[in-house]
């Protein structure tokens, strides 16, 4: 064994360093009662210490994960919505992301219904994208009182506000919102719509009211965050 | 008389140096390493114009390892104060200007003259065998300064440092189960936040810097044992001279090519101070505009790309459409589009190893590879509506996307079909020694 061409050294270098492998291979042969004891009670300990450097390493690991100051920043926000006009919107920030609140009008609630062919998850059955409350044609509490986080499930931007139909977006746009990095378009409940380089509907955060006019963001009826 | 004296001086001096180099000798290999690695390492003989690269790329790291030291002692590395800080060294440190200019050309030529060392070693085979690990050292470094550069992009607090950091982290989160909690854990919060500027910045700082030397050590080391491929991708060390043992074909790099790497240095340097003094943004490519607006986590620009040494594989990103309702397959593309390198040596089953030997075939697919990862590169820097949409018969799409996809295509074909091409192709005879 000791003394077979190595396969992965080049023929150059063999030549230099074969005299010190047959050197090796008769010092070897010379030593080849093996004492299994030590070899066992090596393996164990080397197997021990591997065991404690893996231990070791959690604490550096676990302290890359966010801090209970990070945590506590993530803490509910409250909002008031009673100023929130027909037609428009508020941006809220919780956990540092944009937490979009919609006022949509009549006419935007009568049009989230007529274009689900034209949507990947029209019936929201994507579970991890909205509470269970949320489950609906609007996505909402209320019908006319949307709350979305503003982060595109594409890779994070912020898409834009187009709540108008029209406009730039072209003729066919019934209102919604476009992301600028990549060009995902979603509706007025945060439906994506097919053909969007993004997967899956926006987030709807955990929320519930406090009150008729205000909202509390990052926890429900049921306190989970 | 008085020369007597001189030779005297002279000879004592000497002297002094001989016992002195001697008392090093006898506790550290200095005169050993200095022949093995220069005055008696010998490299072949027909090195041209390909061959800066390496040394130039070593120059761009010393350049960054200086550059930066310096950087860090006015730096930031705080969510509210880093924008402001890299301001304060543009204006007030005296010099500051300077030194940043030269740490952030110096990163885009850092990624110039590594991927022309790169392409150097496609051409002339310099990743085929007995030079396999060379060429893996060589992808780890290329990872690891990836690695750097993206690291120290999100340093400067602007809008596309901020959104560049987010839409990379993010895609960690696209890796299937495990996914959003990688991403979360790398952040360290729930956005790329202050807890995430001050761990890139210790990754930035410490972390990978060591992780580079080590690597390029390791390179080092391994073109070291092996010799230096060539043009002709002749192994000099077949023909060697049976008195002393030297190849036929080589000469010592010191001081032959330390001597043509300075020339190279100094051709580099001119291009590198006309940049740094009169395009230090490079219109946009090094330093992009929207980075001179604060970080704003509530509002992404309208139109966000990678700094210019990214786009290829970023292009690469933006082209694979949705599987399954799942953004993996467009990442795993591009992770796959820079790993593919490290399989070079064992995809290229040509008999020869250098372009010069190669027939038509290997010529048209390299071709084909650098014009794809040239357009690739282009419309990473550009919104993927530039050049307008396809009509109906194309359902309406974008036609950079289009572009781009067919473009991908031909990228991976390069690797996948090379096991096939280069065997396929019609070699020419490679000569006994190297020529010219």
């Amino acid at each position: 064994m000791l003394n077979s061409v190595n396969p992965f050294m080049h023929e150059e270098n063999m030549s230099d360093n074969q005299s010190d492998k047959q050197q090796a291979g008769s010092q070897a042969s010379e030593c080849s009662q093996v004492d299994l004891d030590k070899r066992n009670f090596l393996i164990a300990t080397s197997a021990v210490g591997a065991l404690g450097c893996a231990a070791v390493a959690v604490p550096f690991v676990k302290s890359m994960t966010p801090s209970e100051r990070a945590k506590a920043a993530g803490a509910p926000v409250e909002v008031d919505i009673s100023k929130i006009q027909p037609g428009t919107m508020l941006t809220a920030e919780w956990r540092g992301q944009p937490v979009w609140v919609i006022n949509r009008t009549e006419e935007m609630v009568a049009e989230l219904a007529k274009h689900d062919d034209q949507l990947s998850d029209p019936a929201s059955n994507v579970t991890s994208q909205q509470p269970e409350y949320c489950k609906n044609q609007g996505r909402s509490i209320k019908p006319n009182v949307a709350v979305v986080v503003g982060i595109c499930t594409h890779l994070g931007c912020s898409p834009t506000e187009k709540m108008k139909a029209g406009g730039d977006m072209g003729e066919k746009w019934t209102g919604g919102f476009f992301c600028p990095c990549h060009g995902s378009k979603f509706d007025l409940a945060g439906r994506v719509f097919k053909g969007s380089p993004a997967p899956i509907n926006l987030v709807v955060p955990p929320h519930k009211y406090l009150s008729d006019t205000v909202l509390l963001i990052g926890v429900d009826t049921e306190g989970k965050a | 008389m008085t020369n007597k004296n001189k030779s005297q001086g002279r000879s004592k001096l000497a002297g002094v140096m001989n016992d002195t180099l001697n008392w090093v000798d006898a506790r550290f290999p200095l005169t050993s390493n200095v022949k093995a690695h220069l005055t008696e390492y010998y490299a072949p003989r027909n090195f041209n114009f390909w061959y800066f690269f390496g040394s130039l790329a070593l120059l761009v790291l010393v350049l960054q390892i200086v550059t930066g030291i310096f950087l860090t002692m006015h730096y930031k590395p705080d969510a509210e104060l880093a924008f402001g800080s890299v301001e304060y060294i543009m204006r007030d440190v005296p010099w500051g200007w300077l030194i940043r200019y030269m740490h952030s050309t110096g990163a885009s030529m850092f990624f110039v003259v590594v991927y022309l060392h790169m392409f150097r070693g496609l051409i002339y085979g310099s990743y085929r065998n007995p030079r396999e690990l060379i060429w893996l050292f060589g992808v780890a470094i290329f990872l690891a300064l990836m690695g750097e550069a993206f690291f120290g992009y999100l340093l400067p607090w602007g809008q596309m440092s901020y959104w560049g950091a987010q839409v990379i982290v993010n895609l960690f989160s696209a890796i299937p189960f495990i996914g959003p909690d990688v991403s979360q854990w790398l952040r360290g919060d729930y956005l790329v936040s202050d807890a995430t500027l001050n761990r890139f910045f210790a990754f930035h700082v410490i972390a990978l810097p060591f992780v580079l030397v080590g690597l390029v050590a390791a390179h080092l080391i391994a073109l070291h044992e092996v010799g230096s491929n060539n043009p002709d991708g002749v192994e000099i060390k077949k023909l060697k001279d049976k008195a002393t043992g030297i190849p036929l074909d080589g000469i010592p790099f010191h001081p032959y090519y330390t001597v043509k790497d300075l020339v190279g240095v100094a051709a580099f340097l001119i291009v590198f101070s006309a940049i740094i003094f009169y395009a230090p943004e490079m219109g946009g490519y090094f330093l992009e505009a929207n980075n001179f607006v604060p970080a704003d986590p509530l509002k992404t620009p309208a139109h966000i790309a990678p700094v210019w040494y990214f786009t290829p594989y970023y292009s690469i990103l933006r082209a694979v459409p949705p599987i399954l309702n799942s953004q993996f397959p467009g990442v795993a593309a591009m992770g796959l589009s820079v790993v593919a390198f490290a399989f070079l040596p064992w995809l290229d089953r040509s008999p020869v190893k250098s372009i010069r030997h190669r027939g038509t075939l290997y010529k048209a697919w390299l071709a084909a590879f650098v014009v794809s990862f040239l357009i690739l590169g282009y419309l990473g820097t550009v919104p993927s509506n530039v050049w307008g949409q396809f009509g109906a018969w194309m359902g309406g799409a974008d036609r950079a996307t289009v572009v781009a996809r067919f473009f991908t295509v031909v990228y991976f074909l390069f690797f996948a079909l090379m096991p096939w091409y280069t065997k396929k192709d019609k070699t020419k005879p490679v000569p006994e020694r190297v020529t010219g």
